[in-house]
């Protein structure tokens, strides 16, 4: 079994307690992520209803290569997030194990921001940024496009400080500042994760298919 | 002008709103009687070493008192939603008759507009004893038509029309009120609703200087915004012809049907590819940007005097 | 007078070195600054509070004032709007969102379930920190030259027509709210977590339910308000088009997704001045709160149906007859629950032998005027005398009834009920028991005038109004001046009793409850041994029976070693 003792704190009692305790913290601030997006996604779907054609024509112009790619590394970011987190819960002894996992997990989030950069410089340079010189003429494309700038930006600060927790859990890790095994931040640090794939699962749809669906 | 103490009820339904606020009051004067009562006669009874008696509760109050009282007042309180309510269904829609006014807001003035043309600003001259129908939308932020005495408020939005009726009883000149914040003077953007008997207001009316009436005015900017170049009857493109349109069922292409009121004329003209109509091409362009709200209500007002032809092709 | 040293001698131990109680265990500044007590972190957010409720009441001091004339006196109509709008933010989300549950909720919430911190002790502190650069925000966009968009900012004017600080207002709104977050996140976590053996759901005191039930507002609506201030952040600064209806934007997007939040927050400021209510009434009557189930069944309805009713708001602003009777309905439905509180308040007191300290005098001036701004919700629920007062004085009455006059003079009771034991002093309840009823009688000067003026027409945030309307305004401001007083009177005395006041006892009150049973004020760790619960809440007396003239020696959960 771990030494938990060095990693037991205020207030409580006993290390599955805390641990426990953890867990549901961080369920209850998923909460509030959930109607965070979820208001966003209302907007959206507001916007989308009274101006369907339009946001079917915005949608056509959105880089759905990239969109993709983003997708399936997301997605397999949370794979190594979830083999980090079950391999950190394990009694058997998995450093490196989770240390790779973790690695690989902010790895893949970075490499999500990177397309996501080259994806937002060509909208720069197809002029896809709403204001003057916006390249649709439809209105309710602007509307498309102020959404999409604003979810998705959103979306990348989740991420990024996503990004920044696993890369602390590294370093904390790697340098035995804290102990990986059945330490619960690990645990907080992956559903967060899972919150930021599951909300962009919900943003591709949104994004990258109207207008493409039929 | 009203008096400090009460407000003239100077419209059909402003009596019903009063009756209900009475009611509100003499039920809420009675429940704040009994209950601040009841504390004052139980802080005074029960007060520390006093010699009332104490002992266990009366029987009488238990479970089921606690869901009796709830249930009572869950019940008196439907009932208030319900007359509250039942009141209001039947101002729905203005009667068929009504006086139709256009009404602008600005900051930080009303402009208003009668179907004859004739303008006021922060002024509105209607007469007694007929329903008057305002449309009315704003030329930038939120603002609120607010006739306290006739028991009126209808807030006034950019981009969308917003419309009100109502009847006035009695004849008189009543204060009317910006009730939406709308930036530094708010407060000053009030005016004066002028009631006059029916002739007087005839009267009043014929002696106004004729703009061209809406509907005039309308049919200018028909021309001169190029819509007759694919809606008259003489034009080579396949457009919908807008004789008869008005208030007639339309076909859309999705297979919807809508209602062609004002709110579907604005977004055709301001959003035509939102709504087209079955059989068409979606080729008609926007004019968001290139005509303001008092030239949308004119080409409206055109449109619906286009009702009364009859249709040509 | 005893000492703990004596007592110690009396009972044949040996005496130890007294330990020192939270405030005096480690006293650098720096202690106080990263401290993870909730018990300080209590403190640094009543100071702060505090600050807040003063900078928003010299706001509105100016407003009132300048309300005296009808045409305008000492102000710019852009200054005067300024004036209102920060008055609105800086009330709302600097002072009633967190005056109850981050001062009393954060020293009592452990306390009275027997823990010795929250369930994040770290994210409390972090929350205060959150709070105080979120008011740095505020207040940077006060001297910047002000915000005048009202507490409201409505679109289009707030994201496309106001010259002023829009940005910086909405940001400190944005990241105060984060704070909001996670005071909620914590508060439930330590609710399901920490409770000490014994304590079930159905023990818990209601203030404990309260906060709970606030919290979960709190975490569910916060966001919302989050997503509504940065669409207008995003359309003003980043020129997004998202509320301009020359885009094809929709304004009242911007009412809808406002008011989701804003109006579950009303609830967010009541229900846990509801919580201090239901503490103090039973202690002061010496009786067990009448109907506990129905109090807990009632808080957790208005915490739930509150989020259904937001389109009350919205009567007038275009919204669909159907959407408007759907919300009108609801809104009636809610009043029951709130009722049923009332009634059991006044229950509460039949048979008791009430005594009227301070705490009770506030706690029973909440019930009168909670009721009063209740029923006139009733008529605002109403759809076609809503349309009538919505806008006009008389919303700006029944709010501050509500707020003030309930929520304000709520937490005043919390604040004379739990001072012993939050500071060890006892103040002069002479002073207190004047404050109490000054401000009562001030409260009602000032705003009852404000419902017969709204419903003659003086719609609100108006500089300048018909004069036929300025006897109410003059009554108004009049009243304001008492109860300026009323608030100011507390700072001195609470003040002085810090330096002079008679050293309290660890249960002055004789009041149930767990944090009644150690030291007043507390050691660091709350309790020298884990409380064991053995029975619930306010045992004022044996279940069956009522107070006699002398109550038995008040049972509370016992300590066990």
């Amino acid at each position: 079994m771990t030494d938990t003792s060095t990693q037991l704190r205020e207030p409580w009692a006993n290390f599955s307690r805390q641990q426990e305790a953890g867990k549901f913290g961080i369920w209850v601030f998923l909460a509030s992520e959930v109607l965070f997006f979820g208001a966003l996604m209302l907007t959206y779907t507001v916007c989308r209803i009274e101006h369907t054609e339009a946001f079917a024509a915005a949608g056509r112009e959105t880089n759905i290569w990239y969109g993709t790619a983003n997708t399936a590394i997301l997605l397999t970011s949370s794979l190594t997030m979830a083999m980090a987190a079950q391999a950190a819960a394990a009694p058997e002894r998995f450093r490196r194990l989770v240390l790779g996992c973790l690695l690989t997990t902010a790895a893949l989030g970075l490499a999500f921001l990177v397309v996501k950069g080259f994806e937002y410089k060509e909208d720069i340079d197809k002029h896809l940024v709403p204001g003057s010189h916006f390249a649709l003429p439809q209105a309710g494309a602007q509307l498309f496009y102020g959404l999409y700038w604003l979810i998705t930006g959103v979306h990348a600060v989740h991420l990024s400080i996503g990004i920044v927790l696993v890369s602390r859990l590294i370093l904390l890790g790697y340098l035995r500042k804290i102990e990986l095994r059945e330490n619960p931040e690990v645990e907080v640090t992956a559903l967060y994760w899972h919150l930021v794939d599951i909300v962009w699962i919900f943003l591709y749809p949104l994004i990258y298919l109207p207008g493409r669906a039929s | 002008m009203n008096s400090i103490f009460s407000l003239p009820e100077a419209t059909t339904h402003a009596a019903d709103v009063d009756n209900i606020f009475y009611l509100l009051l003499v039920l809420s004067g009675a429940t704040a009687a009994v209950v601040f009562g009841a504390i004052l006669v139980l802080a005074v009874r029960y007060h520390r070493g006093s010699a009332a008696k104490r002992g266990p509760l009366p029987e009488i109050v238990s479970r089921e008192f606690e869901i009796g009282w709830t249930t009572a007042t869950l019940f008196a309180f439907l009932f208030l939603f319900w007359w509250a309510s039942s009141a209001d269904l039947s101002r729905f829609s203005a009667p068929a008759n009504a006086l139709e006014i256009h009404v602008v807001a600005k900051q930080w003035m009303w402009k208003t507009q009668h179907a004859n043309g004739a303008r006021e600003i922060n002024a509105l001259h209607i007469p007694v004893d007929r329903p008057v129908r305002l449309s009315m939308s704003s030329q930038d932020v939120i603002h609120s038509f607010f006739i306290p005495a006739f028991r009126v408020k209808q807030d006034v939005l950019p981009g969308r029309d917003t419309d009100v009726w109502f009847q006035a009883t009695k004849t008189g000149v009543f204060p009317l009120l910006c009730a939406e914040y709308c930036g530094t003077d708010h407060s000053m953007m009030r005016g004066r609703i002028v009631v006059m008997r029916q002739e007087d207001f005839a009267n009043w009316l014929s002696q106004q200087p004729e703009g061209d009436d809406l509907a005039h005015e309308g049919a200018k900017l028909f021309v001169a915004q190029g819509c007759s170049g694919c809606h008259a009857a003489s034009s080579n493109v396949h457009a919908p012809r807008l004789a008869g349109l008005y208030g007639r069922v339309v076909q859309l292409a999705d297979g919807r049907e809508v209602k062609a009121d004002e709110a579907y004329i604005r977004d055709s003209i301001l959003l035509p590819k939102r709504d087209v109509v079955a059989g068409f091409e979606p080729i008609m362009p926007s004019f968001s940007g290139l005509l303001d709200d008092g030239e949308i209500q004119s080409l409206t007002a055109y449109i619906r005097s286009l009702a009364h032809e009859k249709q040509s092709d | 007078m005893r000492s703990k040293v004596t007592d110690a001698l009396l009972n044949g131990e040996l005496p130890l070195p007294p330990r020192p109680d939270y405030l005096r265990h480690g006293s650098t500044i720096s202690s106080w600054l990263i401290t993870t007590d909730h018990k300080r972190i209590a403190i640094l957010y009543a100071i702060t509070i505090t600050v807040f409720f003063f900078m928003g009441g010299a706001a509105i001091t100016a407003v009132r004032l300048e309300l005296f004339e009808p045409n305008g006196w000492l102000l710019t109509s852009d200054t005067y709007n300024k004036l209102f709008s920060f008055h609105g933010i800086v009330m709302v989300w600097f002072f009633l969102v967190p005056s109850i549950p981050n001062t009393l909720g954060n020293f009592l919430l452990p306390l009275m379930i027997g823990a010795p911190d929250v369930a994040f002790p770290r994210l409390n502190l972090f929350s205060w920190y959150l709070t105080i650069a979120a008011g740095m925000l505020t207040v940077y966009a006060l001297v910047a030259g002000g915000v005048d968009t009202g507490w409201t900012f409505y679109t289009p004017y707030s994201t496309m027509f106001s010259n002023s600080h829009v940005f910086a207002a909405a940001a400190g709104v944005f990241v105060v709210g984060f704070a909001s977050i996670a005071t909620g996140v914590n508060f439930i976590a330590t609710t399901h977590m920490l409770r000490a053996p014994g304590m079930t759901w159905f023990r818990l005191p209601l203030f404990v339910w309260a906060i709970y039930a606030t919290s979960i507002i709190m975490v569910l609506a916060t966001p919302v308000l989050a997503i509504s201030l940065l669409l207008v952040i995003a359309e003003r600064w980043l020129g997004l088009p998202i509320f301009d209806p020359a885009q094809g934007g929709d304004p009242i997007l911007f009412q809808h997704l406002f008011w989701f939040y804003s109006h579950p927050a009303v609830y967010i400021m009541v229900l846990p001045a509801m919580g201090v209510v239901s503490e103090v009434i039973p202690c002061f009557a010496r009786r067990r709160i009448f109907g506990y189930d129905f109090m807990v069944y009632a808080m957790v309805a208005i915490a739930g149906i509150g989020f259904f009713v937001w389109g009350h708001h919205m009567f007038v602003s275009g919204q669909s007859i159907y959407a408007s009777l759907i919300f009108s309905f609801l809104s009636f439905i809610i009043a029951v629950p709130s009722a049923i509180k009332v009634f059991n308040w006044t229950a509460s007191l039949y048979r008791g032998q009430i005594s009227f300290d301070s705490p009770m005098l506030y706690a029973l001036g909440f019930v009168g005027l909670f009721t009063t701004g209740g029923l006139s919700g009733l008529f605002l629920a109403s759809i076609p005398v809503d349309v009538h007062v919505t806008d006009t004085y008389f919303v700006v009455a029944h709010f501050h009834y509500i707020m003030v006059g309930g929520s304000v003079s709520a937490f005043f009771a919390g604040l004379h009920f739990w001072w012993p034991k939050i500071t060890g002093k006892m103040y002069p309840d002479g002073w207190a028991r004047f404050a109490a009823i000054l401000m009562y009688a001030g409260f009602n000067m000032t705003f009852l005038p404000q419902f017969f003026a709204g419903y003659l027409g003086m719609p609100r945030r108006y500089h300048t109004y018909p004069p036929e309307f300025q006897i109410y305004n003059v009554m108004s401001s009049a009243g304001a001046a008492v109860l300026a007083a009323a608030y100011l009177l507390p700072l001195g005395y609470f003040a002085w009793s810090l330096f002079y006041g008679t050293r309290a006892g660890n249960n002055p009150w004789r009041a149930t409850g767990l944090e009644w049973t150690t030291t007043s004020p507390p050691p660091p760790k709350n309790f020298d041994r884990q409380p064991r619960v053995d029975r619930g809440p306010y045992d004022y007396h044996a279940a069956g029976q009522s107070a006699g003239t002398d109550p038995p020696e008040v049972q509370n959960a016992r300590e066990v070693v």
